[in-house]
């Protein structure tokens, strides 16, 4: 039998204000709205990308206050007041971030679309002072899924940048 | 300078790390809604009744459409290889598991998505077809292109019964999904009777006519939209009911729609890598010369359609054999349409034929890769055509050596590293050189600069890149003159992107276009009286740095700049056709490559890691090093991924996906793959296959490489893994 639960009206949305990338955006949104949601459909920053919506691929990695996660595992009424970093970003005008040079000079991606999560991630990473071998990069950057499988490339451009930050 | 062949960065690259690279469903349209697609939760069945009452009111809901309301629609294929027939909310029957039953519209994302959790369905459900080896299959006309399902040269019984030495092994593989980590998408608007839609594909062109088929409107009243692809692998090749179900929308609401997969409906309608069973059998003498193969495969495609999944096209070519059978089946299951995934047929067609090898290498007690070049044919013997080139030989022992292959010792389950069983394997990789008929358009400006249009797509391959060298070196002016536009259907027309043909075909449009382009501005300083060049003549000019001069005076000259600058319009234009000429009645046109692998195996939990692999290709002309190596290196990933890790389980009883996610669908993630992990380009001049002398690169990367890590696994342990995935249990 079809259960009948009357109308949905849903949460209503609310103010909602975010800091991202240095800029004050005031949004209004349900209070369900992930980060990831709020970025790409709300603030019009759709740098940051949505593979699974499941925390499972790291496709929508964001720094919260120099922190990587994943915006889609998060509501965005819970960071009011905190330091959002997007892909959008990082490159501090036309000077890309050097983690983002390194990214192309070592073709660390190729459909492009996992890529502003890992070149996030791989920031959050030199930033955790994490060892710079090669498994070690392997390890701390295994949350973000690379299907196009760029990653000897991605491990080749984190330890090219790592060198330059120390 | 030689701008061709040249490793420069992505052309496009800046725009994918800066994260304003737009991808379909990034396109920002006024009045835009978001529809959300309910999916069937039985796999065979008929719709009993709809409740879409509370989805309908609840806040936001601007429609709901179902079979009982959706406007009637065209849902058969016309024609082409990537047309599908497509479930499109015409009828009640259910005929997989996730089959799109209703879509859901609202003003946000949120209030869709919640709004479809309240669509209510009953089925009336009947016993689904599920499986592949009992099911009840049949031959299809053809198992790929023109190629017969059933192929036979010689006598392959007779051989086979007379034959020294007997292989007779069966291979399965599984259902894989592509997981692109773009998912499906799809925005669309209608301005009257006219189409637009951003849409995530690897073919505008496909997805124009399959749109114009089903709202029966003109292909001109459609234009079809898709400057970035977030990965394809062939998923994206064909256009999905999604798309038209967008679009469908967007009709009913009279707004903009988004549409957008969820990963667990990227397990739905969207097409798979089907299941294969696959018998091979080798016939050899003792010194492990081949006298027969035969090579059976079964795969399945879905109930309302047919896709086959060409796993012994490689076994009528690859060597040297006098008698080979051939012979496709496929079983109709209640499952999604299967489709294209990277090298269909080659890749998982090669897991069985190179195991088999591997197997006859032990039997004859050879090294396995003396085995196969004691078979090495040096012509197509399927076809009986001369290859237009063929490198293998030099792939194997660039790879051999690269890879230490003389390390190995040849018995099974003897080399050790600590506790762990260490073992080394070899495969050959093939994949055939297609080439479609393709256009491009180029248009030199008074600044100097070209701008280039074809109606192809970058999947990641690398496609804006090497066309804009190809561009730039026909016009004799520097990559970053050049600004390549592709993926709308409003430049001239391009195949899919797929069977690895975009550079064959689209490059040498480019190439075209472009030559034409320079003679056109060269016409032009000749005869213009204006010019230094006024009354040379056309064979005693060069083109460099964007200024043509006289070969043997180079300071006599005129840059673009200044010749279009005195052109009344300020720039020309000029179209370059490209199609296959007669190539393939001469020639049989295949790359080539050999794969190896090293892998350490623990002897009480069975698990496998590899720690070494090492390709080598030799693919004709390679346009840029760069972004090759990155095809090559990702090819080689995703044969790791089907060695060891992925697979789609549906449960027997309820015909359901049960591991529609990417937690429970394993693919590698960056600790899977070690750093020992490299691909080399073996240089090959292949004058012969087009004008570019260039083959595919996109698809040979993974072909053998999963049968490289089996047989690497089978000489660490001594147990022949022959049903992939290799898990753990498998080898405890
Ligand atoms: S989109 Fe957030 S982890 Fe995949
Ligand atoms: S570059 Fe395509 S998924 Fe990583």
């Amino acid at each position: 039998m079809p259960v009948d639960v009357g109308p949905r009206a849903g949460p209503h949305p609310v103010p909602v204000t975010l800091t991202i990338n240095g800029m004050r955006h005031d949004l209004t949104i349900e209070p369900r709205v992930t980060l990831l949601d709020a970025l790409r459909e709300y603030a019009n920053l759709p740098g940051t990308k949505k593979g699974c919506d499941q925390g499972t691929c790291g496709a929508c990695t964001v720094l919260v206050n120099g922190r990587r996660i994943d915006s889609c595992l998060t509501l965005a009424i819970m960071h009011t007041g905190a330091r959002i970093t997007t892909i959008e970003g990082l490159a501090d005008g036309d000077r890309l971030h050097p983690m983002q040079a390194a990214f192309l000079e070592h073709d660390g991606f190729q459909c492009g679309y996992c890529t502003p999560g890992q070149i996030l991630s791989a920031v959050a990473l030199l930033a955790e002072k994490r060892p710079l071998d090669d498994a070690s990069i392997r390890e701390f950057m295994s949350g973000n899924i690379c299907r196009c499988g760029a990653y000897k490339n991605i491990v080749d451009a984190v330890a090219a940048a790592g060198k330059q930050n120390v | 300078m030689n701008l061709v062949g040249a490793p420069i960065d992505r052309v496009d690259g800046r725009r994918k790390i800066t994260g304003t690279a737009r991808y379909a469903a990034e396109t920002p349209l006024p009045g835009l809604t978001y529809a959300v697609m309910v999916e069937s939760t039985i796999p065979a069945g008929t719709i009993a009744a709809v409740d879409a009452a509370a989805a309908t009111r609840a806040s936001g809901v601007i429609a709901v459409l179902t079979y009982e309301n959706a406007p009637k629609v065209e849902q058969h294929k016309v024609a082409g290889m990537t047309d599908r027939n497509l479930p499109l909310l015409q009828d009640r029957i259910v005929r997989y598991d996730r089959q799109p039953v209703a879509v859901v519209v609202a003003d946000t994302f949120e209030r869709a998505t919640d709004a479809a959790s309240l669509v209510r369905i009953r089925y009336d459900t009947s016993v689904p077809a599920l499986s592949l080896a009992h099911g009840s299959g049949y031959h299809p006309e053809h198992s790929h292109g023109d190629e017969p399902s059933v192929y036979e040269r010689g006598n392959v019984d007779a051989a086979f019964a007379g034959a020294d030495v007997k292989i007779d092994r069966t291979y399965t593989t599984p259902v894989e999904h592509h997981n692109p980590m773009e998912p499906h998408a799809t925005v669309a608007t209608w301005d009257g009777d006219v189409l637009t839609v951003y849409d995530a594909t690897q073919g505008v062109f496909g997805t124009r006519s399959r749109l114009a088929v089903a709202f029966g409107i003109p292909p001109a009243n459609v234009r079809v939209v898709c400057p970035f692809v977030g990965g394809g692998f062939g998923s994206k090749g064909s256009a999905w009911a999604h798309t038209v179900l967008a679009a469908m929308a967007a009709r009913a609401v009279k707004r903009p729609v988004k549409l957008v997969l969820a990963r667990p409906q990227m397990f739905g309608s969207v097409g798979y890598r089907p299941a294969t069973i696959q018998r091979v059998t080798l016939g050899a003498k003792r010194d492990g010369t081949l006298v027969s193969t035969l090579h059976e495969v079964r795969s399945q495609t879905s109930i309302f359609d047919e896709f086959v999944e060409p796993s012994a096209e490689l076994t009528k070519m690859l060597y040297a054999v006098p008698n080979v059978r051939t012979i496709n089946t496929v079983v109709p299951l209640n499952a999604a349409t299967p489709t294209f995934m990277r090298a269909p047929g080659e890749s998982s067609g090669s897991f069985a034929l190179e195991s088999a090898m591997d197997e006859l290498a032990y039997a004859v007690g050879l090294d396995p890769l003396e085995v196969r070049l004691r078979n090495h044919a040096d012509s197509d013997p399927s076809k009986q055509l001369p290859f237009s080139s063929k490198s293998l030989r030099e792939c194997y022992s660039v790879g051999a050596e690269r890879f230490g292959w003389s390390r190995r010792v040849p018995r099974a389950r003897s080399m050790r590293d600590g506790g762990l069983l260490v073992g080394m394997g070899v495969a050959s990789a093939t994949y055939p050189t297609n080439r479609s008929a393709a256009s491009a358009l180029v248009r030199l400006s008074s600044d100097g600069t070209a701008h280039v249009f074809a109606g192809t797509q970058d999947l990641g391959t690398g496609a804006y890149t090497v066309f804009s060298q190809v561009a730039a070196e026909e016009l004799g002016i520097p990559v970053s003159s050049v600004r390549f536009e592709l993926g709308d259907t409003n430049f001239p027309m391009g195949p899919v992107s797929g069977g690895s043909q975009t550079t064959a075909s689209v490059g040498n449009a480019v190439s075209v276009a472009a030559r034409s382009a320079r003679d056109r501005a060269i016409g032009l300083a000749l005869g213009d009286p204006q010019s230094s060049l006024h009354g040379h003549d056309a064979d005693a000019i060069d083109v460099r740095d964007g200024r043509i001069f006289l070969r043997d005076r180079p300071d006599v000259g005129d840059t673009y700049a200044a010749i279009l600058g005195r052109h009344p319009q300020g720039e020309i234009e000029e179209r370059g056709d490209a199609r296959p000429g007669d190539e393939k009645t001469a020639f049989s046109m295949h790359a080539f490559g050999a794969q190896f692998a090293e892998v350490r195996v623990d002897p009480e939990l069975g698990t496998v890691r590899v720690v070494k692999m090492v390709g080598a290709f030799a693919s004709g002309r390679i346009l840029n090093a760069k972004t090759a190596r990155s095809q090559y290196l990702g090819g080689m990933v995703w044969g790791l991924s089907m060695a060891l890790h992925e697979i789609t389980r549906t449960d027997a009883r309820s015909g359901r996906i049960m591991n529609a996610n990417l937690a429970d669908y394993l693919v590698p993630v960056n600790k899977d793959v070690p750093s020992d992990f490299e691909a080399y380009i073996v240089p090959e001049d292949d004058p012969n296959v087009n004008p570019l002398g260039v083959k595919g690169i996109g698809e040979i990367g993974i072909v053998g490489a999963a049968a490289a890590i089996a047989n690497a696994v089978y000489h660490a342990t001594g147990t022949r893994v022959r049903d992939l995935p290799i898990q753990p249990e498998k080898l405890v």
